[in-house]
């Protein structure tokens, strides 16, 4: 478990780290955010990169902010900094609940926003938000910056649509209406471990009725994404119990679960019916 | 602190050391000049192992030697250290493998280099050619081929007493239960390591990094080696964590030794996790059969038990003793007036096998356990009636179970077990806690309690040696062929000492794991350490009291038994102030040098202590369990492990051992399992497939230690308390289960993760 050669590379600025990504990533060149995820994939020798580039001396991907009606989360930024709300509203409530379900303590101290969603982790609580709320990612390269939607982003387990040269370099997530309610429910074996299934809600009330539901569900298959059927058997219905088992119902039908050593497809699908259910419970309280 | 040491909860001398980063484990030790080994392991689970290519290996920079089965071919397999039976030997593993690969993570090949990271880069250019064979997973399958008309069946381990076809004639019942226990381990943190050193001014070959069984490692490795056993030494340095594993000896240990000696060159080993996962000892995987006779009332007329145990690819050096403590252990606190066990000691292509924490009794706890919650079942009877009615009484005691395991015969010393349950039921509030759940059901919730009770084995024999020296400042030196694994035995050991003596405890020096410092030693396993090191550290403790206060006597011009030794003084006993003389004044009239000269010089004295039988403490368990029906997780709310282990010389370390087993046992019922895919590759190679439950998952812990039965083997009463908190979990949780989701019986298999269990929700 000892990694195998690499070239290490501590750029300070941005520019400078997209001109080495440039010319390094047909050698294997990789950035280094918060090593919690390529670190031991390194020590296990599966991957065996020739270059590292780390980019946690540039000061300016530290930055996290509010701009234009979103949340500007720099590829620095770490999963601690979102313990406590990062903006005021029930976006930065949802993301101090879901942050807590993060890995562990000193992990979340290292690992960075960004850095999961460049792993692209089936079972990743960032990935989950993002497909959920409609993040943008922001990437840089040589040839320029490009945003890409949180629904083109993911393309399969751990593989997205960023191309090897690109650097993450910004994550935008719009803000939530001050009405939005949410819930998040994940079931993991132990605290701490990638969940086997969640289930991320939001909606806002009218009169007692569901409006604008999303119903996003993450760990059951390659990638996180949104569940339509379900979200179309809120609209519109009374926030209450029978709705919500509905809902749930259909969300546990409809999506294809993976089958592991933890779980077979019957297993995720029940596990997803209570996540999402008690998701829907959750955020209507 | 002198006076009365033994029992009370006194800090522990080995704390300052680790809690400021003084500790030295395997890694920690580093000689000049050393080599790193890095072994290449197979990556078949059976394989015709045709070729080995070391060229590319050899020649990246900064190698030095690669070897391969030829090099090692004049060492021996590594042999058996306790059970032994006959043709178990044709099945031991040798350092290397010579002509087939049988599990994944096999040694195949040593590479040694002067860095650890080139040493793993030449290791992945060693390219081993081989032809893939069926791998053989289960154990209750036919048995295969191991070897040329070898079956994978070497022996089977067979234990009987009394008529049981005759009771089972005779029987109004007869329950028959399929169970199965999963493949798990003892996950130190600390993975093994071993830094070999040949000094050649002294032609002393030294090994570092041992633990357990230093003595026995080093007159194993100087016979497989052809050397005088003096010219070996082993040395323990601080190890975090044994729990049966870790000690043993390995082909990695053999290794570092030959190629130390080969090389001029000290050689250095650390395991890394994934090769821990995979090389060290596994346990734990058995299925049983089992069938029981029983009479209207509930009461065992006979159990009769088949049952398979996965040894894994090779028998390593317990050969046969878990599978025989299984046989032995089995009946536990109850009569069972006729019995049999066979037990099929079966290899497969994983990794072998070894003892972990209550080897055995983990097991056959689960399965007696689960037959009593089955009798009482199907007779109607409640479980904790059906095991009063077969609880050998304490007017049996000593009971002579006419068994015998690890070369001794079985005679429960001493024990009042239906005490022990009483007082169990009562410090749980037993009534209280079955009404609270009686109406948490009504309300809709998935809540029960279980009980297990066992019997455990500690203090094997057949000896122990002590020396005990005071030197001529007064400091007090305790030299014991046993081990420390992390479990206080230096505190223990300065406890006795220093009561008998009258010494402060955290003046003695209590050394151990060294053999170059004492003749003999038998280590730190089967929790014997307090019990057999502990009576020779007293009787050696005793002489040398007896000699200060004779030597004392004189000095002083006083008579003997009025003389007591206090706070490292002897003193006018009762006597407020009046003349004294420390220990270390002794010691210095004591001297060869002094005049006069002394008839036996030295403040210092030998205590052995043999045993023939082991000493039995006995232990109930409780669990309170919440299960989720959707996902089918188990809270575990409460957790009760009542122990009676005679006598408790540090009740502190007592709670912390029975704690401590308490979460191993937590894994193996509930998290730990050691997978493998239908190759034989194993899955859970990382911390995060192999689910070690964490301080998140365990609960607190309630620990009811009792005194009732001191043991009449020692003269303290004492009995081993390693192994009590995790024999019975798997039990208790399983009872605790099947009561939640109201389905007796529902339980056959450890451990019981969630996807199980929301099967065994989804057909209800
Ligand atoms: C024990 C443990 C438990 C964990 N549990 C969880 C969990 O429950 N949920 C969860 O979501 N995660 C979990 N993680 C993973 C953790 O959250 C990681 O921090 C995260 O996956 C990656 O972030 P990082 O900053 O550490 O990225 P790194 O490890 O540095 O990089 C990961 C990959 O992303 C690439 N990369 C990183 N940043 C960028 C960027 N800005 N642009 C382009 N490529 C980039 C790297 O090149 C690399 O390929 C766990 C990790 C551990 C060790």
């Amino acid at each position: 478990m000892k990694p195998a050669r690499f070239e290490y590379h501590a750029p300070t600025s941005v520019d400078e780290a997209v001109q080495l990504l440039g010319s390094l990533a047909a050698e294997d060149g990789r950035i280094l955010a918060g090593g919690q995820s390529l670190v031991p994939t390194m020590a296990f020798r599966l991957a065996k990169p020739g270059h590292l580039i780390d980019i946690n001396a540039i000061a300016t991907l530290g930055q996290i902010g509010s701009k234009d009606g979103a949340l500007e989360i720099g590829a620095c930024v770490r999963h601690a900094a979102f313990h406590r709300p990062v903006v005021a509203g029930p976006l930065g409530q949802l993301m101090s609940t879901v942050v807590r379900h993060i890995a562990h303590y000193p992990i979340r101290q290292r690992g960075t926003f960004c850095g999961s969603l460049a792993h692209a982790d089936p079972a990743s609580e960032w990935c989950l938000v993002a497909v959920t709320l409609g993040a943008q990612m922001i990437a840089l390269s040589t040839r320029g910056a490009r945003t890409i939607a949180a629904e083109d982003y993911f393309t399969g387990i751990m593989t997205t649509a960023l191309a090897e040269d690109e650097l993450l370099s910004q994550v935008r997530i719009p803000l939530l209406a001050p009405d939005t309610r949410f819930g998040f429910r994940e079931f993991s074996r132990r605290a701490g471990d990638y969940a086997i299934a969640m289930a991320l809600v939001t909606f806002r009330l009218d009169g007692g009725t569901i409006v604008e539901p999303r119903v996003g569900i993450g760990g059951a298959e390659a990638n996180p994404r949104r569940i339509p059927e379900a979200e179309a058997a809120l609209v519109g219905k009374p926030a209450e119990l029978t709705t919500f088992r509905a809902a749930a119902e259909i969300a546990a039908e409809v999506v294809e679960p993976m089958e592991d050593m933890q779980a077979d497809a019957i297993y995720r699908r029940d596990l997803v019916r209570a996540m999402t259910r008690r998701a829907l419970e959750q955020a209507a309280q | 602190m002198s006076g009365k040491l033994i029992g009370r909860s006194v800090t522990r001398l080995e704390d300052p050391p680790l809690l400021t980063g003084a500790g030295r484990f395997a890694a920690d030790v580093s000689f000049p000049h050393q080599l790193h080994m890095r072994i290449v392991r197979s990556s078949y689970a059976h394989a015709r192992l045709l070729a080995i290519n070391t060229k590319q290996a050899r020649a990246l920079p900064g190698v030095y030697a690669v070897w391969t089965a030829g090099d090692v071919a004049h060492v021996p397999p590594i042999d058996f250290r306790l059970t032994r039976v006959d043709g178990l030997e044709h099945y031991r593993q040798h350092v290397l493998a010579t002509d087939r690969l049988r599990y994944v993570g096999e040694p195949v090949a040593a590479v040694f280099a002067d860095d650890p990271y080139v040493a793993e880069d030449a290791a992945d250019l060693v390219e081993v050619d081989a032809e893939e064979l069926t791998p053989l997973l289960r154990a209750d399958q036919e048995p295969g081929e191991f070897a040329p008309a070898r079956r994978t069946e070497p022996a089977i381990v067979h234990k009987e007493y009394g008529d049981v076809d005759a009771a089972f004639r005779a029987a109004h019942t007869v329950i028959t239960l399929d169970l199965a226990i999963g493949r798990h381990s003892g996950v130190p943190l600390e993975t093994r390591g071993a830094i070999a050193r040949h000094d050649r001014a002294r032609d002393v070959l030294e090994l570092h990094g041992a633990a357990k069984v230093p003595h026995w490692n080093r007159d194993q490795i100087a016979r497989m080696l052809g050397r005088a056993p003096a010219s070996v030494q082993l040395y323990e340095g601080h190890v975090g964590g044994g729990f049966g594993i870790r000690g043993e000896l390995y082909p990695e240990d053999l290794l570092v030794c030959v190629a130390a000696l080969a090389f001029g060159r000290p050689v250095k080993w650390i395991e890394d996790r994934r090769e821990h996962l995979i090389a060290a000892n596994h346990s734990r995987q058995q299925t049983h059969h089992v069938h029981a006779a029983v009479d209207a009332a509930g009461r065992i007329l006979a159990i009769d038990n088949a049952f398979f145990h996965d040894q894994g690819a090779y028998v390593r050096t317990h050969a046969a003793t878990v599978p025989d403590l299984a046989a032995a252990m089995l009946p536990g606190p109850y009569r069972v007036p006729a019995y049999r066990a066979v037990g099929h000691i079966r290899l497969t292509n994983k990794t072998p096998c070894g003892t972990y924490r209550a080897p055995g009794r983990f097991e056959s706890t689960f399965v007696r356990e689960r037959v009593l919650d089955a009798i009482a079942a199907q007779l109607k009877i409640d479980p904790i009636e059906v095991r009063r009615r077969n609880l050998i009484g304490a007017s049996e005691m000593p009971f002579r179970r006419p068994l015998d395991t690890l070369g001794t015969e079985i005679v429960l010393d001493s024990g009042d077990y239906a005490r022990l349950l009483d007082r169990t039921l009562k410090a749980i509030q037993w009534d209280g806690v079955r009404q609270q759940l009686e109406a948490r059901r009504r309300a809709g919730e998935f809540v029960g309690a279980g009980i297990a009770l066992f019997v455990e084995k500690s203090g094997l024999g057949p000896f122990d040696q002590v020396h005990v020296t005071v030197d001529t400042s007064g400091a007090v030196e305790v030299v014991t062929g046993a081990a420390s694994v992390g479990q206080g035995v230096e505190t223990v050991i300065a406890q006795i000492c220093g009561e008998v003596l009258g010494v402060n405890y955290t003046k003695i020096r209590v050394v151990h794991g060294q053999t170059d410092r004492i003749a003999h030693g038998l280590g730190a396993f089967a929790s014997r350490v307090t019990v057999m090191t502990g009576e020779a550290t007293r009787i050696a403790a005793s002489k040398v009291r007896a000699k200060a206060i004779e030597t004392a006597a004189e000095l002083l011009q006083a008579p003997a038994d009025a003389l007591d030794i206090v706070d490292g003084r002897v003193v006018r006993a009762g006597v407020a102030v009046g003349p004294s003389i420390a220990l270390g004044d002794i010691a210095r009239a004591l001297a060869p040098t002094a005049n006069p000269r002394p008839r036996e010089p030295g403040l210092s004295a030998e205590g052995w202590f043999h045993a023939n039988h082991m000493t039995y403490p006995y232990g109930v368990h409780v669990a309170v369990v919440a299960i989720d029906r959707d996902t089918g997780a188990v809270g575990v709310e409460r957790y009760l492990v009542a122990y009676d282990i005679g006598r408790a010389v540090n009740p502190m370390l007592v709670e912390g051992q029975i704690v401590g087993g308490f979460v191993q046992g937590l894994g193996g019922a509930l998290f730990e399992e050691f997978l493998y895919d239908e190759r034989g590759e194993p899955i859970c190679v990382t911390f995060a497939d192999y689910l070690m439950p964490s301080a998140r998952e365990a609960p607190r812990t309630e620990v009811l230690i009792t005194e009732d039965a001191p043991s009449p083997l020692n003269a303290l009463g004492v009995k081993g308390a390693g192994e009590g908190g995790a024999n019975a979990v798997g039990a208790a949780l399983a009872a605790a289960i099947d009561d939640a989701i109201g389905r007796p019986g529902a339980v056959t298999q450890l451990p019981i993760t969630p996807r199980r269990l929301r099967e065994l929700l989804r057909e209800s």
